[in-house]
């Protein structure tokens, strides 16, 4: 398999690995996939009162192209509201990180998984 | 050091260098064809194989007229699976037993035959990845024509029971194949004694070049085959085709240092594949896979819980080892033989095949300890599975959203 | 003792150096197993898709359509067994000429036993593939498949194949193999314009043109649908199971480029070599099969009536010169020549049957040296059976 220099990048030096409490106000947690698929991420968005995303925070279970992707989303996300966090598509991503076909899952994952977690802000937001 | 670190001599080893040089002559002026009877190219050619022919024979205790050469173990395999198949499905039966960890060389020819008319029973191994004997006995048909189980598995080393299958096939006149490729040179083999019918050896994993191997044909009591390639007649007919000269040597030569060194060098990577269970061991929930007895002393295999193979393989690219079995690794399901031993249910883990051989080195293994303890480390500090687990979360309760 | 002059390049050629040279770094440090997916495995993979390429090039093919195998013989068993089993069985008539390799013969037959009838094409007189035998084979049976040689190994005759296959091609089809094994490097091959005729898979060997030992080729066109003979871990697109010998494949690879590169200028030598030696065989009363065909260059396939070949060769021997019968692989084998006997050589002459086969290495000086040295034991012989003769009157 070989990967994209970019990908390579994200695997390697991945940003924002970590997580935020989820029980915190602002915070929205989105966990997509399943171990029997071969990936499962946990993207965590904090939302401030403007409704910008401030800092987001990942861990993934998955391929190096998995993991790279939602690195880079991470960086993608902050600084944009959640309305222009949910414009982020997969194309976008798989295209940022070259991925090759087989691994076009990842991308949407990834795209899945910024909607998991705006769903699960909104959520909390509103009740 | 050399990087990355060759841990993965299961799949293929470095042809010896002294193997080498008893090949030089026979890529230089020896280059006649064995089978040229009117000069003396041919005939030394011819000398030289069969000299190499009695190296392998001596390694099994076997008689050089047992010994067939073919391209490979894979050649090999399938010419004794359909040979035999074939020679005795019309006497004995159509019904053939096999074991489900078998290397895909002796599986998908099973396959072939089934789609011949033959039937096939495929037994499935204990959780340590040995067959067990008394279910072997049950399989048993008055119509079983052929066995066919493997003396060490490539993928976890584990060593099945021959002595005991062998007996009770001739017990019951059945023809028993052993595929032996990953077991020469690493434990003793003694066709004088075991009852097996048919054995396939291969080269390249033990130190001689690819594109040579051999099948042993019992001669008493004799086996019949019938032949897969046909053509000028070598190999008393059953198998034709000119013979590599210089395969054919540097086979016989690897064979003939397997039989000088074997004890010495078992013993040294014995010690060395401990030592790399012991460092792998300080590492949090790992499961090694296959029993640690009955298996050979290169091999180690080991699933590391909560991380992911394919990012393991990435973060471990120092490291030459096989996720799998080489020759299934291009895909990335799972491997069939670990899904057979009914692993522990973990959702998920990835496992990785540590074998060892005649260059590895102590500081080669101490670093593949430091890199395995550092790079699963990483990855689980990364990975959701890992936190929810550490949290004492079941993950057979969680309800997946599947994508 | 020196070695002696070596005169038998269709059985087996010396490695070109170059191919050496190649080859010895996939031995002992790029040793991978190319299915394996590290760094080791992916030099091995690279290595044989270079190869891949090398060999599709120099036969004017398409590297995905290159299988490689262990032999001439396993291509050979391959498209015949292969591409029977894939029509299941009884697939019909298998047509074949009465002179291919014993490979060729031997796998036919055993169609034979899954109700395949076997079609035998005659060759006239100077050893050709006759135009009257594919058309007879067409109007009465109307082969599944067909193997006809792109030129013979003992005669070295060259087939007409794209002419026959064209043919074949018009009137009703069939899968059409060739065994190039002993043309590769000796004239030019084609696969493109051979499969626009109707051509569909072509045998090609490391070992015939200063490659090693333990590679080959089947060249296919991927409409023909091949059964695999060895089964397993799904290398060569599966068709072919087996750990690839990559030294053998990159060594195969060099050789193919090398045979392309050179062929013009070998060719025009070794047939100036051979034009030397049959002149001097002429005088000497040799009968030269297939003279009035085609040949390869390198090839001349000689007999003296009265003269046992045998006796001959084991003369010619201790004089210095390696020269052949016929098939390496059948001269264990009693019988007279099968090609030869399908020409109508008369049984006797084809018992004397030597063939000398010339290749890179040849030169002026050994068929020089040759041509007095036949002409000696000619005439110990001679004596010899003159002194038998007194003795069995006496």
């Amino acid at each position: 398999m070989s990967y994209s220099v970019k990908v390579i990048d994200h695997y390697e030096n991945p940003r924002n690995v970590g997580g935020f409490d989820a029980d915190e106000a602002g915070v929205g947690t989105g966990m997509v996939g399943a171990p029997a698929c071969g990936d499962v991420m946990k993207l965590q968005i904090k939302v401030n009162d403007d409704g910008v995303i401030e800092d987001a925070r990942f861990k993934t279970y998955g391929c190096g192209s998995a993991i790279a992707s939602s690195s880079l989303v991470t960086e993608w996300v902050k600084g944009k509201t959640v309305e222009e966090a949910l414009t982020i598509k997969n194309a976008q991503i798989a295209e940022e990180l070259a991925l090759p076909p087989v691994k076009i899952h990842c991308s949407v994952l990834a795209e899945d998984a910024i909607k998991a977690a705006v769903a699960d802000y909104r959520k909390k937001h509103s009740a | 050091m050399h990087l990355p670190i060759y841990l993965d001599y299961s799949a293929t080893t470095p042809v010896d260098p002294r193997v080498v040089e008893k090949m030089i002559p026979y890529l230089r002026e020896h280059f006649g064809n064995p089978a040229s009877r009117s000069h003396r190219f041919g005939w030394t050619a011819e000398a030289a194989v069969e000299e190499a022919r009695n190296e392998v024979a001596a390694l099994v205790h076997a008689d050089l007229r047992e010994i067939i050469w073919t391209s490979g173990a894979t050649e090999s395999d399938n010419l004794a699976l359909k040979g035999a198949a074939h020679f005795y499905g019309g006497v004995k039966g159509r019904h053939l037993v096999s074991v489900k960890t078998e290397h895909k060389a002796v599986l998908d020819t099973l396959r072939e035959l089934e789609r011949q008319g033959f039937t096939v029973t495929y037994l499935d191994v204990q959780k340590n990845g040995l067959i067990d004997l008394e279910a072997f006995k049950a399989a048993l048909r008055d119509d079983t024509a052929l066995v066919s189980v493997m003396l060490a598995n490539n993928e976890i080393g584990v060593i099945q029971p021959i002595a005991e299958i062998g007996d009770l096939c001739r017990a019951r006149g059945i023809v028993f194949h052993v595929d032996a490729a990953q077991a020469t040179g690493k434990v003793e083999i003694d066709l004088s004694v075991l009852n097996v019918d048919l054995m396939s050896f291969s080269a390249h994993k033990t130190y001689g070049p690819k594109g040579i191997g051999a099948l042993y044909v019992r001669r008493k009591p004799r086996v019949r085959l019938e032949a897969q390639m046909h053509g000028g007649g070598h190999e008393r007919g059953l198998r034709s085709g000119t013979l590599a000269t210089h395969q054919i040597v540097g086979m016989g030569e690897a064979f003939r240092l397997a039989r000088q060194e074997m004890a010495a060098e078992t013993a040294r990577v014995r010690r060395l594949r401990d030592r790399l269970l012991e460092g792998v061991s300080t590492i949090e929930a790992i499961h090694v896979n296959g029993d640690m007895t009955a298996r050979v002393a290169h091999n180690l295999n080991v699933s590391f819980a909560y991380v992911e193979g394919e990012s393991l393989m990435m973060a471990l690219k120092d490291l030459a080892v096989s996720s799998g079995s080489a020759c299934t690794s291009a895909s990335l399901e799972p491997s069939y033989v670990l899904r057979a031993l009914e692993q522990p249910d973990e959702l998920a883990h990835s496992s990785l095949r540590f074998t060892l051989g005649r260059f590895t080195t102590e500081a080669e293994i101490d670093y593949a300890i430091d890199l395995l303890r550092q790079k699963v480390g990483k990855l689980r500090d990364m990975s959701p599975l890992w936190e929810m687990a550490q949290a004492g979360v079941d993950l057979n309760t969680v309800q997946w959203a599947a994508h | 003792m020196p070695l002696p002059v070596y005169f038998d390049y269709n059985a087996t050629t010396p490695m070109d150096a170059r191919v050496r040279a190649a080859m010895s770094p996939y031995l002992e440090t790029r040793f991978g197993n190319a299915s394996s997916r590290h760094e080791y495995g992916r030099a091995a993979r690279r290595a044989m898709d270079l190869a891949r390429q090398q060999v599709a090039a120099a036969v004017g093919a398409h590297p995905t359509e290159i299988i490689f195998v262990s032999g001439g013989s396993e291509a050979n068993n391959l498209f015949l067994k292969g591409a029977a089993a894939a029509f299941g069985k009884g697939g019909g008539a298998v047509a074949f000429s009465a002179i291919e390799h014993p490979c060729v013969l031997n796998a036919a037959r055993q169609l034979a036993r899954q109700e395949w009838r076997l079609i035998e094409l005659p060759v006239d007189a100077t050893g050709r593939v006759t135009r009257a035998g594919i058309d007879d084979a067409l109007a009465r049976q109307k082969p599944g498949l067909w193997s006809v040689m792109l030129a013979n190994n003992e005669t070295g005759v060259v087939q007409d194949v794209a002419a026959f296959a064209h043919s074949v091609q018009e009137r009703g089809g069939g899968w059409f193999h060739s065994d190039a094994a002993q043309v590769l490097g000796k004239i030019p091959i084609d696969f493109r314009a051979l499969n626009q005729a109707g051509v569909h898979a072509l045998t090609l060997s490391a070992h015939k043109v200063y490659g090693p030992k333990g590679a080959a080729a089947l060249v296919v066109d991927k409409r023909l649908d091949l059964i695999p003979l060895i089964s397993g871990g799904g290398q060569e697109g599966g068709l072919r199971a087996g750990t690839e010998n990559v030294a053998a494949i990159v060594g195969f690879g060099v050789a193919a480029e090398l045979a392309a590169s050179r062929l013009k200028e070998l060719s025009a030598r070794l047939s100036r070599l051979r034009a030397r030696l049959e002149a001097g065989l002429l005088p000497l009363g040799a009968t030269i099969f297939g003279i009035d065909a085609p040949r390869l260059p390198n090839t001349s396939y000689f007999s003296f009536a009265g003269v046992e070949g045998e006796t001959l060769l084991a003369r010619l021997d201790r004089a210095g010169f390696a020269v052949a019968s016929g098939a390496a692989c059948s001269s264990a084998n009693p019988n007279p020549s099968h090609a030869l006997m399908a020409m109508g050589v008369p049984e006797a002459l084809a018992r004397g049957a030597l063939r000398v086969s010339l290749g890179a290495e040849s030169n002026e000086e050994q068929i020089d040296a040759f041509l007095p040295a036949l002409k000696a034991e000619l005439a110990g012989l001679k004596n010899l059976t003159a002194l038998q003769d007194e003795s069995r009157r006496a």
